[in-house]
């Protein structure tokens, strides 16, 4: 069953189209991986998915129903941004007793061993909380939230890698044990690779890449060898990417076989490299914007 | 698990029938559930039960209901037999290709298998 259905989604800002026509469908009971760069519109269509921010045009569905001011919706999803702003005097457990009523799987125990395991002191002003830790309570609540629908939004600023770690390792066994539909919006693709099952590239406002992660993996693959040997191979084969140094060239394909051929060094290619490879063939500027929101 | 572009349920199923041949899983033992596949490997549980489910369609695990997933009785000899065959492709051909660009033909490369000895 579809959680999350969109059709020709779009969503302008003036002359800027953040949204371009996204037609998507998001599967129960799935991880989902939301990627793409800053600016390709992944925050402006989790706010659309969560009720924060309305759509141009198209249409959108969220178990069944139109998000917007829709309690019997909103009651059933948990967005988690990547810098969310608490009122000014709120410690650490006002922010988890505010959850506690507004999610009606909130798992009060569990909450308080994940702070725990951040070292996040719950009588703490979140004021006063390092960018760290106040990631770690988003992550907290995020998690003991139990919401059908859970969307993280780059929920790791601050966290080192162990604390990273040790969110996904929750998330894991906690998926594990309570099966709902988790969107993972991330840059740190090869951190998550393994967890995801399902990958929306964004890029521009527009769908690029909606596919099952498990056939990613084995779709894109680099050769490399003498150019020429290497050009007669590539034939044929649809080209994400080539470098050349020296007499040699390396093509990144897809949907190549993975047929050792003598002389021609093959080598598999990352979900990250595969996605940054479709991101760059899809041309657009390369300089690094802030998330337009 | 290490994402070296290939499908993970491959990897999965790929060290389950290594277990297998190297004799560390016996035939009709119980092999590790879906789950704990899945936090061990740090993999989503999907993704191991498909490659669990990959190696009873290929009849290499047999399903107990209620119980999980245990070796066939065959199991390490239909690996075998199935390694065997593809023995000339995975090792045989790079071997030679490795030879043409040196130089070597198949006699000297014959000579150096025959005198050949494990390090100690």
């Amino acid at each position: 069953m579809n959680v999350v259905r969109t059709t020709g989604l779009t969503k302008r800002y003036g002359p800027l189209a953040a949204l371009a026509g996204v037609d998507l469908e998001l599967a129960g009971n799935t991880i989902h991986g939301l990627l793409g760069r800053n600016g390709a519109g992944k925050t402006t269509l989790m706010r659309i998915l969560t009720g924060q921010g309305f759509e141009t045009s198209g249409t959108v569905e969220v178990f069944g129903q139109h998000p917007y001011e829709n309690a019997d919706v909103l009651s059933r999803v948990c967005f988690i941004k990547e810098s969310q702003h608490y009122p000014e005097k709120f410690r650490v457990k006002h922010a988890l007793r505010a959850a506690s009523l507004l999610y009606p799987n909130w798992d009060d125990r569990y909450a308080a061993e994940l702070l725990a395991d951040f070292a996040v002191p719950v009588g703490h002003l979140l004021s006063k909380l390092s960018r760290g830790q106040l990631s770690a309570v988003g992550v907290t609540i995020g998690l003991a939230s139990r919401a059908p629908l859970t969307l993280f939004d780059e929920p790791y600023l601050g966290l080192d890698a162990v604390a990273r770690q040790l969110f996904y390792d929750r998330l894991l066994a906690d998926y594990t044990e309570n099966p709902r539909t988790i969107v993972l919006s991330t840059h740190l693709i090869d951190e998550v690779s393994a967890l995801i099952e399902h990958v929306v590239l964004l890029d521009r406002g527009q769908v690029l890449i909606d596919a099952d992660a498990e056939s990613l993996r084995g779709e894109a693959i680099a050769v490399t060898g003498p150019a020429d040997a290497v050009e007669r191979f590539a034939a044929g084969y649809q080209e994400l990417h080539r470098e050349r140094i020296g007499g040699s060239l390396r093509v990144t394909l897809t949907g190549a076989p993975d047929r050792p051929e003598p002389g021609l060094d093959f080598e598999p290619v990352s979900l990250q490299q595969l996605v940054v490879r479709t991101t760059q063939r899809n041309g657009g500027p390369i300089a690094a914007g802030k998330e337009t929101r | 698990m290490k994402d070296d572009g290939r499908p993970l349920f491959l990897q999965i199923a790929e060290q389950i029938e290594n277990s297998i041949v190297d004799g560390s899983l016996a035939a009709d033992t119980q092999v590790p559930s879906t789950n704990e596949l899945a936090a061990f490997h740090r993999i989503n549980p999907a993704t191991a039960a498909k490659g669990i489910n990959q190696l009873v369609a290929d009849g290499i695990l047999y399903k107990r209901r209620g119980i999980g997933m245990f070796v066939a009785t065959d199991a390490r000899a239909q690996l075998l037999e199935r390694r065997r065959a593809d023995f000339t492709r995975q090792y045989v051909a790079p071997l030679m290709a490795e030879a043409g660009k040196l130089g070597m033909d198949a006699e000297q490369i014959k000579k150096l298998i025959d005198v050949w000895e494990p390090e100690r």
